[in-house]
């Protein structure tokens, strides 16, 4: 700060007194500022040191049990002997099926309330209803689980099934897909759908074969998003009650989808509430295997998302 | 300029057969239409659902006793079903968890949206999503195995189960929820704003503070009450760490169980369906759930009432 002018005024005493005390002042509050801001640095730094802390931890404790025979075994009693492979072959086994269910329903419903019946009312309400669906907790889910798929619907999905828990959490990440797809249509621009109209297309025809493809990758990005908290997810399915110890894979057939099953969060779980430490180290080595598919997930999505999104 | 060809007949041109396409899109309509209304019957469902059971429990157990016995004792052979012993330990690991989640949060939107770099800041939102993608289950590892023993170094009497590094890592689960929805409702305060604010000659922070935070009020604070409503209902983390041992009280350093971990321990159990036990998940659900809902629905109110809206 340079004085305003070095010209002598009767007032110029007074005038330096009161820039003297707003030059101390404003000194004072530049000191805040710059600690206001190492504050706030520290906060974002304090919240990925933590990321790495337990990434490494996990590392540490885990990486010594990943071997051939720890993805290759059952779970055991005998810590030496356990291994992931029904809770891995579990988790691709909901993974395909949840693909399978939110896909088609979640886009589906996304380019209904998008295209055919934007800005109406049962738009409105369904978007009211989906952003209630977003805070209710995945464990109510479970509890809705229990009672349709594994209570009520018992004849089609034998109980306990790797059915019942893909239909469960299809229900709890569809909600993602049905955004995703909405604003993905968004992005699109409407002369797109008016060039389709003008030469005579239906509705129908434009959205599949020129708004869809177009909105696809942001789609996409949404469904992968949808199936990594899906897998990731543990209360919902403990809740419908998800045996944690499974000594067989579920047969590659229709009856295969009536069959009890693990997951990897499971397996997690059920060996890090064991007292043996030998357990805890399983579970490390598990929670590796859970973190590297979901960051292959988490980078794909990112892939699609900066490879077609202008 | 004149003409005198008269405009063709209708009938003489060539009509494309758009019945089908027409019989398609109208399959099309309907299909999809029954697949929006899943997400309304999902609601309806677990309305239902959880209506249903509890019905039945409050035909065995009072809605007075409930909520007033101090015992939370389903297993004895005179079972007690008093909410509030749940109630108290979820109050008491939320409680923490937004102390933590808060400040931690709020600072960290902030730097991203006023101090950091652009470039800095593309690096580290997609840190904070993987901070936000981390799975329950391993936050619950982290808070038994990690923070835990880490605590107990400075707090001996500290339980190997207790609220308090239960609360502390569901603090750490919901931050990123709080910076990325902070962040959106900071970002959103128009650029006209600050610099008015400047060419009066506040500094940055007492610009954020005096100008841009009052600004994205409703938006910060609706992110904090769905990360209240976040914590209430984090199950994995006290169901590992919290422990499973029923007590009316807010101190931290001891075992204490949420309203989701005891779903947690009575789903893990053979419990038999129709069993007063089992009824009672569906009671503790529909608590957890009309509270989230209670959350959820002033999160509303708050954005609805108090948001400014700038041209």
């Amino acid at each position: 700060m340079t004085p305003l002018s070095s010209q002598s005024t009767p007032l110029d005493a007074g005038w330096d007194i009161e820039q003297k005390e707003v030059l101390s002042a404003l000194g004072k509050r530049k000191a805040i500022d710059k600690w206001f801001s190492w504050l706030a640095l520290f906060a974002v730094v304090f919240s990925l040191f933590v990321l790495v802390v337990l990434l490494a931890d996990v590392i540490i404790d885990g990486a010594p049990v990943l071997s051939w025979n720890f993805f290759t075994s059952f779970p055991s009693r005998r810590p030496a002997d356990a291994g992931i492979v029904s809770a891995l072959v579990g988790t691709v086994w909901v993974m395909v099926l949840v693909a399978l269910f939110t896909f088609p329903i979640g886009v589906g419903a996304g380019i209904f309330l998008e295209e055919f019946v934007p800005d109406s009312l049962i738009a409105k309400a369904v978007e009211i209803n989906i952003s209630n669906l977003a805070g209710v907790p995945s464990i109510i889910y479970g509890l809705l689980g229990l009672q349709v798929f594994v209570r009520l619907l018992f004849v089609i999905t034998q109980g306990r099934s790797v059915l019942s828990g893909a239909l469960t959490l299809a229900l709890l990440v569809l909600p993602i897909v049905i955004i995703a797809t909405r604003e993905s249509l968004r992005s699109i621009p409407s002369s797109l759908r008016q060039a389709g109209f003008a030469l005579g297309a239906t509705r129908w025809q434009v959205i599949r074969s020129h708004v869809f493809p177009l909105a696809l990758p942001g789609i996409l990005t949404g469904v992968i998003l949808a199936l990594s908290r899906a897998i990731g997810e543990t209360a919902p399915l403990i809740t419908i009650g998800a045996l944690t110890y499974i000594p067989f894979l579920p047969e590659l057939s229709l009856r295969g989808l009536q069959s009890p099953f693990t997951v990897l969060p499971i397996q997690i779980y059920n060996w890090v509430s064991r007292p043996q430490t030998e357990f805890h180290d399983l579970a490390a080595g598990a929670i590796i295997v859970l973190m590297v598919i979901l960051l292959m997930m988490n980078a794909t999505a990112i892939y699609l998302r900066n490879r077609f999104q202008k | 300029m004149t003409t005198n060809s008269l405009p063709p007949d209708p009938n003489d041109l060539w009509q494309p057969s758009r019945g089908l396409n027409k019989r398609v899109e109208q399959a099309v309509i309907w299909l999809f239409g029954l697949f929006a209304i899943i997400s309304v019957a999902t609601t309806v469902g677990i309305v239902l659902s959880l209506l249903f059971e509890t019905v039945e429990f409050f035909r065995v157990v009072p809605l007075w006793n409930f909520l007033t016995d101090r015992q939370w004792t389903p297993l004895f052979s005179n079972p007690q079903f008093g909410i509030l012993v749940l109630l108290s330990a979820t109050f008491l690991t939320s409680f923490i968890a937004i102390l933590v989640a808060v400040p931690l949060g709020l600072l960290s939107a902030i730097y991203l949206s006023e101090y950091a770099s652009p470039k800095l800041r593309k690096w580290l939102k997609p840190a904070l999503e993987i901070l936000a993608g981390v799975p329950s289950v391993v936050y619950g590892y982290f808070a038994l195995l990690l923070v835990t023993p880490f605590l107990q170094i400075f707090i001996p009497q500290l339980g190997g189960f207790n609220a308090l590094s239960a609360g502390i890592v569901i603090g750490i689960s919901i931050t990123p929820l709080i910076a990325s929805l902070s962040e959106d409702a900071i970002y959103a305060v128009p650029r006209a704003l600050r610099d008015g604010s400047y060419a009066l000659g506040l500094t940055k922070r007492e610009t954020v503070f005096g100008v841009v935070l009052p600004a994205a009020l409703s938006g910060i604070v609706a992110s904090i009450i769905l990360a209240v409503s976040r914590a209430v209902g984090e199950t994995m983390i006290v169901a590992l760490a919290a422990g499973l041992n029923p007590r009316l009280g807010l101190n931290p350093f001891v075992p204490v169980m949420t309203m989701t971990a005891y779903i947690v321990q009575v789903s893990l159990g053979d419990t038999p369906a129709g069993s007063i036990a089992f009824k009672s998940i569906f009671a503790v659900g529909m608590t957890l759930f009309l509270v989230t809902l209670a959350f959820n629905i002033i999160s509303f109110w708050f954005v609805r009432k108090f948001r400014e809206t700038y041209e």
